[in-house]
């Protein structure tokens, strides 16, 4: 049976299409999964993420086990309600999950996770809790929603509504979180734009879903933010990294944190040992066609992948994440086998879009 | 489900109508252009190609995913839809109205045999 999310049957009466996603049967799209796009990058746009799993950790050792845990560092978070993103590693180096760490005291902090590698993150965690003998507590929130509201205007439409949150929440910079009322409000997202993701009690996800379409949020699937989150050049979990990829060869080096020599985070030691062969780009197709994972590259510096491809929406043409050797410039002609044939594509840095501008 | 009566299918999802000059022409399903989603891309094969029946012959790729089209019945390619090159968007629109090619049937009684709307509504229900 697929897990369903507080949101399920207000997706089904909205005549979503609905698939499996990680075990979960989420909409991905509503009607077209363009018009969603061009929602986020125009107006303003919801998602609903409450698949993906809220843990907190508090205790006396919670900074010093995180500082262990995660790739990045959560000493660079001081001021409460901060938010960093990091990669978890194995002890080869290798992307165990990517997530989003939330501090609000040296003591208490709020991690969020993906669907699909929720319980082995877990069962990671809680081994290395009892490998380190941190003093910490983990707990797992099941009880709980998640709502992306993405877009130019999607921060002014939350505030509609919901009375009372704009004097709370008006004042976040980007990465950062507030608590308002039962509502953790974060000024986050996976699409490029700006806007919140607000982590509520599963009983009143509902209603803030009625009352955010009542303000004139547009109901987005997994299809747009797919395209939405490859615009703006963020890597997926399981499709741009994974257990055996390096983050160093993932596009995700600014996510490692290795200024404190002392600090013997899990997967250092192999990080170190073997740097950066690989590096992440764009690619826009120069020819007629749509580019897709894993798609051949050839360059002058040798051979290299696509990891996700779509047609891009706001660029109105083929574009992709390449993982190539290091020698490749940006700006220099690749050719990708499609479906047998070789079209011409160029390099580019990523991302292609940011805040509805292209980038490219 | 729109499944005109008129048309021929085949278990993949294509439609097929008989012109009066003996040529047949192709297209994808109303249930197979919801199912892939805003489409942008259309490659479309040349006229004066020969296929064999169930040969891959086109590619329509939506925003999600790419889906090969197979030729109905044997027979050599005498057309395809350039207005539909151009506005891939069309099929969504009207699948039925905006074919992909024409092809002239090697042994027209080929036609006869694919699959006639209400057996083509089955299959369409159970996916």
């Amino acid at each position: 049976m697929a897990r369903i999310t507080p949101l399920h049957a207000v997706h089904v009466a909205a005549g979503a299409r609905m698939v499996d996603f990680a075990g979960w049967d989420m909409p991905v799209n509503y009607g077209s999964q363009i018009e969603e796009h061009h929602a986020v990058r125009s107006d303003a746009g919801m998602f609903d993420v409450s698949h993906m799993l809220a843990l907190d950790l508090t205790g006396a050792d919670a900074t010093t086990f995180l500082r262990t845990l995660l790739a990045n560092d959560v000493a660079k978070l001081t001021v409460p309600g901060k938010a960093l993103y990091s990669c978890m590693l194995n002890d080869e180096g290798g992307v165990i999950d990517d997530l989003i760490v939330y501090y609000f005291a040296a003591d208490t902090f709020r991690i969020v996770v993906n669907a699909g590698t929720a319980d082995k993150d877990v069962a990671w965690m809680r081994k290395q809790i009892a490998r380190t003998g941190a003093n910490v507590t983990l707990d797992a929130h099941r009880d709980l929603a998640m709502i992306a509201v993405q877009g130019p205007n999607a921060r002014a439409k939350t505030w509609h509504a919901i009375p009372g949150s704009e004097s709370a929440s008006a004042g976040l910079k980007p990465f950062f979180a507030a608590q308002v009322g039962d509502m953790l409000i974060a000024r986050t997202g996976y699409t490029g734009e700006d806007g919140f993701e607000i982590t509520l009690p599963a009983t009143q996800a509902a209603d803030l879903w009625q009352s955010l379409t009542a303000a004139g949020v547009a109901p987005c699937g997994l299809g747009a933010r797919d395209t939405l989150r490859l615009e703006a050049g963020m890597n997926l979990y399981g499709q741009d990294m994974d257990e055996a990829t390096s983050p160093l060869n993932a596009g995700l080096s600014w996510t490692v944190d290795l200024k404190d020599a002392d600090r013997a985070f899990i997967g250092r030691a192999a990080l170190e040992a073997a740097p950066a062969t690989q590096q992440m780009l764009g690619l826009v197709l120069l020819e007629r066609g749509v580019l897709r994972a894993h798609q051949q590259v050839f360059t002058d510096a040798g051979e290299g992948e696509t990891t996700s491809g779509t047609f891009s929406p706001t660029l109105q043409q083929a574009i992709a994440f390449a993982r190539v050797p290091l020698g490749v410039a940006v700006g220099s002609t690749v050719e990708v086998d499609i479906r047998g044939k070789r079209l011409k594509a160029r390099t580019v840095k990523l991302p292609f879009v940011r805040n509805g501008q292209s980038l490219i | 489900m729109n499944i005109p009566a008129e048309l021929k299918y085949t278990k993949s999802h294509e439609w097929i109508r008989r012109e009066d000059d003996g040529t047949v022409t192709i297209g994808i399903t109303d249930h197979a252009q919801e199912a892939l989603g805003d489409i942008v891309f259309l490659d479309l094969p040349e006229a004066g190609r020969v296929v064999a029946a169930g040969e891959e012959c086109a590619v329509v790729e939506s925003v999600k995913a790419a889906s090969d089209i197979y030729a109905p019945v044997a027979g050599e390619i005498v057309a395809a839809n350039d207005e539909a090159l151009d506005a891939p968007e069309s099929v969504n629109a009207d699948a039925y109205a905006n074919w992909l090619f024409k092809l002239k049937p090697a042994n027209a009684a080929d036609v006869d045999a694919l699959l006639d709307a209400a057996a083509y509504a089955d299959i369409a229900a159970d996916n």
